[in-house]
């Protein structure tokens, strides 16, 4: 640089402007950078805006040729993509109740977990404790799949389903949901909610914990000062304070349940079959997608099947919002508490 | 209960032997109730991991790695083409997935509170809850649909977008944890905000980098559903034979690689789901043996991008 400045001919000049250029651009090179960092930050924007246009474009011959009658929940429906008669009820409602199943089971074990892991565990057993329980989340779908279809539903869902309709199934009321028989291999909406009930467990579970831990040590001391048990300031004290924050642990397992699609479409059975019952085999909105969008007999049907995309995306993204809403809000109120 | 504070004779009661001892019996029993449920989840974790190692140590052995499958139903052949194709579509969605994340992560921690900001934090939470199934046919209907055949681009850039919430997120936690005196001290010395972001932030939270790049790539590499649409799968793929093709018919290396992204390749996960639902024993045996694959790999990653979180954290405290 010293040699350039101190030989002044025309050529060097042009040498110097350069360099001062290329300065320019590299030393204050912030603005190509935040124009960088901005257009990356959008994209992931864009990403979400086209997911929605897409899945809205491509449905729009089902939307406007099957109208509201595609939604309707009818126990009778119909699905022949040949004649072009589709209504999606019966996997809005397969989905809705194996989530529904799931998220029974899934919210008592996983307060029961959570308030252990923040509360009773001692310290050198909360992290790895933990973690176990996080690596639930972490296998992948395809092995819960594989696992249940071969070990789970023969060995446990199989004998389940047969007690319950014994028992269950003979009561007037709950005959519709407990009408067996239960197919040899297990295969039913029992099968996927318990098998999705598993697999959300570490979700509520892990959200919850962290709840917990974010309660102010006052709330606490405040509970046994006053003679209270440890349950009793678990349960006074500790829930109805993290009551918000775990309803939108849960809702986020909801979500998560919903949005299922591998392991619920291995072991769901699908069946087009017109029964209401937990022990039959059923339908997802996602394993209907799974086991016909490669093999479509018409621009409807595809335009059907990616309507029930639409509507799942649409149900998931609701309660996404609302989740988070509300764990957000639980934690803004422990911040001020 | 709630009222003992206004009346003595209540308080009275409540330390009365006989609800003092029914207090603390109930007490214990939902303190092990808690406990139960712990166990409760542990169960199916343990029972998984036990069964897919009794059952996928039957179908490892060398083949079962450097075999191209055989003809349905015959024993013997491996998984040779779901091994590559799972590799090629990770490398595809990290060399995608890691620059944006990062630089979102970064644009995130920088301006947490414009705008663009908060909506690019929504944007990765509303991300990372779409059902994995609906970027499937997003990517269908993006680049198969108009380039006319499944490829490994399209499960490739699936699994990104799947990745790319879990990195942004991760990225996010240990940028905010490099400590502001050194973004400063850089800023002070005259260092322009990209030079101080990659030479200063960025490797002192290069382990956070790490750590979403390893739970991106569990993430992805078990991802079944956004694939049957994109990658589709593909018994006959043979990489060596492309390469050795191209490189006998003296092709330049992008029309190569060009190659390798056009066709449709398989993944461990797919190859798993296409074999379970077989009647064949000897794929089902194939089937175990990937799902326990799957299963170390996932394990691994995982294990070890929460050690990288620890040590981590261990080195800010300590300093």
């Amino acid at each position: 640089m010293k040699n350039l400045i101190s030989v002044a001919n025309p050529i060097d000049n042009q040498l110097i402007k350069t360099r001062r250029l290329f300065t320019k651009i590299t030393e204050h090179g912030d603005r190509p950078w935040n124009f960088l960092l901005i257009s990356v930050s959008l994209l992931v924007i864009a990403l979400i805006i086209g997911v929605v246009f897409l899945l809205w474009r491509d449905s729009a011959l089902a939307r406007t040729g099957l109208g509201w009658d595609f939604l309707k929940p009818i126990s009778n429906a119909s699905w022949n993509p040949v004649t072009g008669k589709m209504q999606a009820w019966p996997f809005i409602y397969g989905t809705l109740i194996t989530s529904l199943i799931a998220i029974i089971i899934a919210l008592p074990v996983s307060i029961g977990i959570s308030i252990f892991l923040a509360e009773l565990c001692p310290n050198w057993l909360r992290v790895p404790l933990g973690w176990m329980i996080e690596l639930l989340a972490a296998i992948p779908s395809v092995v819960y799949g594989i696992w249940g279809i071969f070990v789970f539903l023969p060995q446990i869902i199989t004998p389940l389903g047969n007690f319950l309709w014994i028992t269950l199934g003979k009561i007037p009321v709950f005959q519709i949901l407990f009408m067996g028989p239960i197919p040899q291999s297990g295969m039913s909406r029992l099968a996927a909610g318990i098998i999705l009930s598993i697999m959300i467990i570490p979700t509520i579970a892990a959200v919850s914990r962290d709840v917990f831990l974010a309660i102010p040590k006052a709330q606490r001391e405040a509970s046994y000062a006053l003679g209270s048990t440890q349950w009793e300031t678990i349960w006074r004290v500790l829930i109805p304070y993290a009551s918000s924050g775990i309803l939108g642990a849960s809702i986020l397992g909801l979500g998560r349940a919903l949005g299922e699609t591998m392991a619920v479409t291995m072991v769901i059975g699908n069946s087009l079959e017109a029964s209401s019952s937990l022990l039959r085999p059923g339908y997802s909105m996602a394993s209907i997608i799974v086991n016909q969008f490669q093999d479509t007999v018409s621009s409807l049907h595809s335009n059907a099947l990616i309507e029930i995309a639409l509507i799942l995306f649409f149900i998931t993204l609701i309660l996404n919002l609302v989740a988070r809403l509300m764990v957000w809000q639980a934690s803004k109120k422990f911040q001020k508490g | 209960m709630t009222s003992f504070r206004n009346s003595s004779s209540e308080i009275n009661l409540l330390n009365s032997q006989p609800l003092r001892k029914r207090r603390i019996f109930i007490n214990q029993i939902m303190l092990v109730i808690t406990g139960i449920m712990v166990l409760l989840a542990l169960i199916p974790l343990i029972w998984i991991i036990i069964y897919v190692f009794i059952k996928g140590r039957l179908a490892i052995n060398w083949n079962f790695f450097t075999q191209l499958p055989t003809i349905l139903g015959q024993a013997g052949g491996g998984i040779l083409h779901a091994i590559q194709g799972t590799l090629i579509l990770l490398l595809i969605s990290t060399l995608i997935a890691i620059p944006i994340g990062v630089l979102t992560a970064l644009y995130v921690t920088r301006h947490p509170n414009t705008l663009l900001g908060i909506a690019t934090r929504f944007g990765t939470d509303v991300l990372s809850g779409i059902p994995s199934i609906i970027i499937g046919i997003f990517c269908y209907a993006v680049i198969v649909k108009p380039q006319g055949h499944f490829s490994a681009l399209a499960g490739g850039i699936a699994l990104a977008i799947l990745m790319l919430p879990i990195i942004i997120r991760t990225t996010e936690e240990m940028v905010k944890l490099v400590p502001t005196d050194l973004r400063e001290a850089s800023l002070a010395l005259g260092a322009p905000e990209w030079k101080t972001a990659i030479t200063v932030v960025l490797p002192a939270a290069v382990n956070g980098i790490i750590t979403g790049f390893m739970l991106g790539i569990a993430r992805a590499s078990g991802e079944t559903a956004p694939l049957l649409f994109t990658a589709l799968g593909n018994e006959g793929f043979n990489l060596t034979q492309i390469v050795q093709n191209g490189i006998a018919q003296k092709q330049n290396l992008f029309t190569i690689v060009g190659r390798i992204i056009n066709s449709p390749v398989d993944s461990l996960p797919l190859t798993l789901f296409k074999y379970t639902s077989m009647p064949y024993p000897e794929q089902i045996t194939l089937a175990w043996g990937v799902a326990l694959v799957l299963l170390v790999i996932i394990l691994f990653l995982n294990i070890s991008a929460k050690v990288f979180i620890l040590v981590r954290e261990a080195k800010i405290k300590g300093k």
